[in-house]
């Protein structure tokens, strides 16, 4: 009565076969993240060190260490998060909580996915056009993360409106039911329950903000510069652009020396993104529906 | 106006709520025609009516719920104990606070049973010292009224969504007490309970009887008839008929309410 006919075998045969697809394409996926770590790890291991990370680069880049531009780094990426991630959360906010559904509000979708679609260098030559020439910053630190937060703005706020559409329509409308006010429902109740999904859209933009070579090239970023920056109208290195120049365009640079920017860099991105995600399951753990 | 409602023993009208040539529009399609009710003041009242016939839009239109979506249109007038809530002066926090709403799915705040049922109270007595000691007092009497207290009186800082739906849904009404509202209007409020459930909250909507004025909304023709003193049939969103409870199922004097609640459709 419960025996397999030859249509269950052939079913679980193609049932076999899919699982078996999906999960090496799993695989093929996670390969090359694996592949890149190891790699670098191999071959530029060698120069990490607590005198790479805190000395200045010598010998016309060829040797030292990478200090100014991981201080450089921090700068561009903190700063570019003050001034996205207050802008992006507010327009999410109205986006999701206060606009109702006319032309007005799909514009600004429509915009902000095509601001998303925008290729970085043509943010970086916008850039260059409003921030250093137009508001007269000059190559800077604030040039530079301005380009920095624009660019990443949508990466926030689509992040955050989708993450305060996720909080149940029915908390609103039992507030609302109380006489709690719009921005009191905001205060108490949505934003306590979307900040897990807001982390994650600021976690993204981290690593994309870290990472990015195109939009400080012009706007802020410096080939080689003796000392660090000592306000937001300095110019600064980077380790982005750091890693570009030394890999490209110094002559006489030791092999494991890029593989070692590289390699930190990275390392900057993961451990970012660790303590993040650590805050993240900490406050996820705090809610339950 | 309404805005002063709560400083003054209210006057006690006959009538609680009343409307009059009341329309209402979803874009183009027209839920609500003509609507004329007089609703009277701390009974409980029940609109039964086939799916889509409008009785959930009206409960909806009495504590202006209905506005967030912006396509919704109005004409004609509710007036709650006298005052044209649509009237431009009117503000909507007050009408909230006065008319509170219970929904068909328990929606209990994702905080403490405790935060839940002040929280309304905390929102309207915001820098006001006096108000905070009594808070204890507004927790056990808010939780005795709707029968709750026993069962939760040694977890009130437990998560309010830990409860049963049966537990959920008594703490939502619960939590409206504080602010004092005048007017409960409850959407389906044990549909998504069962049996026992249904049980636990009709008993509790009968004990506050007198003390509210209860406006139900049901699909569940037997509780109507058990839970109500008055009942509404409404079908297309026009009212049908309207009357005592005994009278509208013993005797109904329309022929559309007669086939409606001996079950020829719905």
């Amino acid at each position: 009565m419960f025996i397999e006919s030859a249509l269950n075998v052939k079913n679980q045969k193609v049932q076999g076969l899919f699982k078996a697809l999906f999960m090496m394409m799993t695989i093929l996926l996670v390969l090359p993240v694996l592949i890149i770590l190891g790699t670098l790890i191999y071959k530029g291991g060698s120069v990490i060190s607590l005198d790479f990370l805190f000395s200045d680069p010598t010998n016309g880049m060829t040797a030292g260490g990478i200090f100014p531009a991981l201080v450089g780094t921090v700068w561009l990426v903190a700063l570019a998060l003050m001034i996205s991630v207050p802008l992006g959360v507010a327009a999410a906010i109205y986006l999701s909580e206060y606009a109702g559904d006319n032309w007005f509000t799909r514009f600004i979708n429509l915009a902000i996915i095509n601001l998303a679609g925008v290729p970085s260098i043509v943010h970086a030559l916008f850039g260059v056009g409003a921030f250093v020439i137009f508001f007269g910053f000059g190559t800077s630190i604030l040039a530079a993360s301005l380009t920095l937060a624009i660019m990443t703005l949508p990466i926030v706020i689509v992040a955050t409106r989708e993450s305060l559409q996720a909080v149940p329509m029915a908390f609103r409308e039992a507030c609302w039911n109380m006489g709690a006010t719009r921005w009191q429902t905001i205060r108490r109740i949505v934003l306590p329950n979307s900040i897990s999904g807001i982390l994650t859209g600021v976690i993204l933009e981290v690593s994309r903000t870290t990472g990015e070579t195109a939009p400080i090239m012009f706007t802020g970023a410096a080939f080689f510069l003796p000392f660090l920056p000592q306000g937001v109208f300095d110019q600064t290195m980077a380790m982005s652009l750091h890693l570009f120049v030394v890999s490209t365009q110094v002559p006489g640079v030791p092999e494991a020396l890029p593989y070692g920017v590289a390699l930190v860099l990275i390392a900057m991105v993961l451990i970012m993104n660790s303590i993040s995600i650590a805050f993240r399951m900490y406050l996820r753990g705090q809610k339950k529906w | 106006m309404i805005a002063s409602a709560d400083t003054t023993q209210q006057e006690q009208p006959e009538h609680a709520i009343t409307t009059e040539k009341l329309n209402l529009w979803y874009g183009t399609f027209q839920a609500m025609f003509d609507i004329d009710l007089k609703i009277k003041n701390g009974i409980i009242t029940s609109m039964i009516g086939p799916s889509g016939c409008g009785k959930s839009t009206f409960l909806r239109s009495v504590n202006r719920i209905n506005e967030r979506l912006g396509y919704v249109r109005i004409d004609g007038s509710i007036n709650v104990f006298d005052h044209n809530i649509y009237d431009p002066a009117v503000e909507l926090v007050q009408v909230r606070k006065q008319i509170g709403m219970v929904f068909q799915r328990p929606n209990p705040l994702p905080v403490s049973i405790r935060d839940n049922v002040l929280f309304g109270h905390r929102l309207h007595n915001k820098g006001n010292e006096a108000a905070k000691k009594n808070q204890d007092e507004i927790v056990e009497e808010s939780l005795r009224q709707v029968l709750l207290w026993d069962q939760v009186k040694d977890k009130l800082n437990h998560k309010a969504t830990e409860l049963s739906l049966e537990e959920q849904q008594k703490l939502c009404i619960a939590r409206l007490l504080p602010v004092k509202p005048r007017v409960l209007l409850m959407d389906e409020p044990c549909s998504a309970l069962d049996p026992k459930g249904t049980a636990a909250v009709e008993e509790l909507i009968w004990e506050l009887r007198g003390k509210y004025t209860i406006l139900i909304v049901t699909h569940n023709m037997a509780q109507a008839r058990r839970a109500s003193d008055e009942c509404i049939f409404m079908l297309m969103g026009k009212v049908v008929e309207h009357s005592a409870t005994e009278d509208l199922f013993v005797t109904p004097k329309n022929k559309q309410t007669a086939d409606y609640i001996e079950g020829r459709y719905g």
